[in-house]
């Protein structure tokens, strides 16, 4: 059988197409709606909406709430936080637009059923700590996307979303998207003046410190595959903060989280001996980073530093002291209930190693890298800020929009915005989704037009690698090991092994240099050469190889970026051996990348910082 | 192994399927049952073991680092919107937990386009929908662009 012959294809039109159904995504469509009365929203979702994205699972707190109507902080003082977190470089302007909208978007979480804890004596909202507050989010994502589909004129589910379409009468202005459908192999062209990318950010491009069957209980979703950068990337918009990537300290094997045991169980680490350590490493922190470390709160980075240290000392594990705190039933509750409402895999690793924290302190360790933009990182594409504050130099346009006509984004999607989490997620898919409703109707009717010889190039390159596998399957008897194909699995182990050894993985203890960074690059070079060869045995594969391809591409862009800054910004993150310390000097600005696709080249610059706050 | 599914439970009605955000819960061609086929792509989200009408689906952990003889159950009530665990631990001692999941019914959530239309003027200023009423506060907070600074703060 041809595989293309058979195949259909789909024309989808819309007004705003939302490339992912996660927080971000449901946010921008929600708010598209509400300003868009009469235009067609889409929304397309490789999963299924009602259980996608990071929050899937669920969630046990809400890490980004100012609390303004209680004046427990202003949009400033979250900035300020962010600032300090991320060693001085954030974009400020991006951060407080954020901030100031993310309290009323958690408003409406509780207005829609999320059930918020509350703090008995005052009735306010039961603080985890400053930023957080705390839920019982085992709903919240189900919650959410209820929203988001009584909003949109269509919700597409299990359609995985390869390649961005552009104008073919103006340069640099995005006219749709293309891509499969994961159930029925139907091929997709959605054509649309406005696109808003909502994806995922990357686990999977560093080795996991388990590769067996545990190799999917990474930190970040083992379906966040990178699709946030590598359809901006590959449309040519330009990238921000790539090599800013995120190692966690978390409880060992299931990474559950810390944050609630930190702040609100008041539970403390120590290492193997019962000492504390940190302050063993106080002065070779500062000799790295200068006054950086006498910042408070300590940044995530230098937190991860002293642990590391002390580790590599010989004086490991690092333990979570919980014995203390978990003799109140109240807090011990919260303990596991904090793990069974974001984290399953935590539970089960505790209990099938008989580790009740009541009696024993758990173990901690260093995630491999992650790249994304929500968390205590901010990866992301460079776009342009709120047209009533944002300096000159960050505005080119409506809010959000990325270098490319017509291209917004949210969530993991946008660089510069640390600390933006779920709710700040959600409320950066509305401050796009406004901008791209305002930029639909001042587009009028000179609307982008998609060319078709492009969108029949990219349906034959999307199949290929089912093409690959059916030609190449005959040759073999069976079995894994062709000559002619690598399966999805192999690229992607590949992938992870080029990352963790030459840019900065746990087993290098998150050290590179500019040899190893060049080294990395010739070989990520023949894997994208390889990536022709992907062979794929059925859609759900198919799938998987153009995972693949995103990871790729955004590890690419991660390699670049290191090797451009010559300092240690966030050692804790990752060292550039040849440049230990940090730089404010030459360093003190971001990093931005422009991939241009015919050449395959990778054009590197800096911008300026701007602070807007004191 | 993640998830895996009893054989005499399971009766292929897809659900799983459905949900799975990692695409690995699959109907067996043979036994038209559901199955993990990707198990390291699995993250023990729990979310077709909550979907599963049967209860036909529960978790091993991870082989790597998981000792056999523990369990984790779940029973999802999504009209009594309550959550309830049964942690089991390889020795044997069990805990048990119980949270709610919703506050108001399911399907309840008004469409944005339930409310009045946006005023043209709002298009034009920095606020989103329900703002500022859904702030709780008079006014959306701004900066003015003479605040910006350059060099380290």
């Amino acid at each position: 059988m041809g595989l293309l012959s058979g195949r259909k294809t789909v024309y989808v039109d819309s007004d705003v197409l939302v490339i992912g159904g996660g927080m971000a995504g449901c946010g921008a469509t929600y708010e598209a709606r509400y300003w868009g009365r009469d235009l067609n929203i889409v929304c397309v979702e490789k999963a299924n909406i009602e259980r996608s994205g990071a929050v899937a699972q669920g969630l046990y707190a809400i890490n980004c709430y100012m609390g303004m109507q209680w004046d427990e902080n202003q949009p400033e003082d979250h900035v300020r936080y962010a600032r300090n977190d991320l060693m001085g470089l954030v974009r400020e302007d991006l951060g407080y637009d954020i901030a100031r909208h993310v309290d009323s978007s958690v408003h409406k979480f509780e207005e829609w059923g999320l059930p918020i804890m509350k703090d008995p004596e005052t009735g306010r909202y039961m603080r985890e700590g400053k930023w957080q507050i705390m839920i019982h989010g085992e709903s919240y994502k189900p919650i959410v996307a209820e929203a988001a589909r009584k909003a949109a004129s269509k919700v597409y589910n299990r359609i995985m979303v390869t390649h961005l379409l552009m104008d073919k009468t103006k340069a640099n202005r995005v006219a749709g998207a293309v891509g499969f459908n994961v159930r029925t192999g139907d091929f997709y062209v959605f054509r649309a003046p406005a696109v808003i990318v909502a994806a995922g950010g990357a686990s999977h491009i560093y080795k996991p410190r388990a590769v067996g069957e545990g190799m999917g209980r990474t930190w970040y979703a083992p379906w966040s595959s990178a699709s946030a950068y590598a359809l901006p990337i590959l449309a040519g918009a330009k990238m921000t903060q790539m090599e800013n990537r995120i190692v966690l300290t978390r409880f060992k094997d299931g990474y559950g989280p810390v944050g609630a045991y930190f702040l609100h169980l008041k539970t403390y680490t120590e290492n193997a001996y019962g000492n504390e350590y940190e302050s063993n490493w106080y002065e070779n922190t500062k000799e790295l980073v200068g006054d950086y470390i006498d910042r408070h709160p300590v940044p995530t980075c230098l937190r991860n530093h002293a642990i590391l240290e002390e580790v590599k000392a010989g004086r490991g594990p690092i333990r979570m002291v919980t014995k203390e705190a978990f003799q109140d039933p109240h807090k011990e509750t919260i303990g596991w209930e904090n793990f069974l409402g974001m984290t399953i895999g935590q539970a089960v690793v505790w209990a099938s190693q008989n580790i009740d924290p009541k009696h024993t302190n758990p173990e901690l360790t260093t995630s491999e890298p992650y790249v994304m933009g929500s968390h205590a990182t901010c990866s992301g594409a460079w776009a342009s800020g709120p047209e009533d504050y944002a300096p000159d130099e960050y505005q080119w346009g409506y809010n959000r929009m990325m270098t490319v006509d017509g291209l917004f984004g949210a969530g993991d999607t946008i660089g510069g915005t640390a600390h933006k989490f779920s709710s700040g997620s959600f409320a950066e898919g509305r401050i796009a989704a406004k901008a791209a409703v305002n930029y639909v109707k001042d587009l009028g009717k000179g609307r982008p037009q998609v060319d078709e010889a492009e969108y029949q190039n990219l349906k034959k390159e999307v199949f290929k690698p089912m093409e690959n596998y059916e030609v190449g399957r005959n040759e073999i008897v069976a079995g894994t090991v062709s000559p002619s194909y690598l399966l999805p699995i192999h690229g992607l182990q590949r992938l992870e092994k080029i990352m963790d050894e030459y840019v900065g993985g746990i087993s290098a203890h998150y050290m590179t240099n500019k040899p190893l960074l060049t080294r990395g690059l010739e070989l990520l070079g023949m894997l994208k050469e390889d990536l022709d060869h992907l062979g794929a045995e059925d859609l759900h594969q198919l799938q998987r190889a153009w995972e693949l391809q995103h990871r790729v591409l955004a590890s690419e862009s991660v390699t670049h970026h290191t090797m451009f800054r010559k300092e240690t910004r966030w050692p804790g993150y990752y060292y550039r051996g040849d440049h230990m310390k940090l730089d404010d000097k030459d360093w003190h600005c971001f990093t931005l990348s422009k991939y241009h696709r015919e050449t395959n080249e990778w054009e590197m610059e800096k911008a300026p910082v701007y602070h807007i706050v004191d | 192994m993640p998830t895996f599914v009893y054989m005499t439970r399971c009766d292929g009605c897809g659900h799983c399927v459905d949900i799975c955000p990692s695409d690995i819960m699959h109907i067996d061609k043979t036994y038209r049952r559901a199955y993990n086929i990707e198990p390291n792509m699995c993250w023990e989200c729990y979310s077709c073991v909550k979907a599963c009408p049967q209860n036909a689906i529960d978790v091993r952990g991870y082989a790597d680092f998981a000792p056999l003889g523990h369990s984790v159950r779940v029973l999802r009530e999504e009209k009594k919107g309550v959550i309830s665990w049964k942690v089991k631990f390889r020795d044997g001692r069990e805990k048990n937990f119980e949270s709610p999941i919703r506050t108001t019914p399911w399907g309840s959530i008004k469409s944005p386009s339930d409310y009045d239309a946006p005023s043209e003027e709002a298009f034009k200023s920095q606020e989103l929908a329900h703002e500022p009423g859904a702030l709780n506060i008079e006014k959306l907070p701004a900066l003015t662009p003479d605040k910006l600074k350059q060099g380290v703060v």
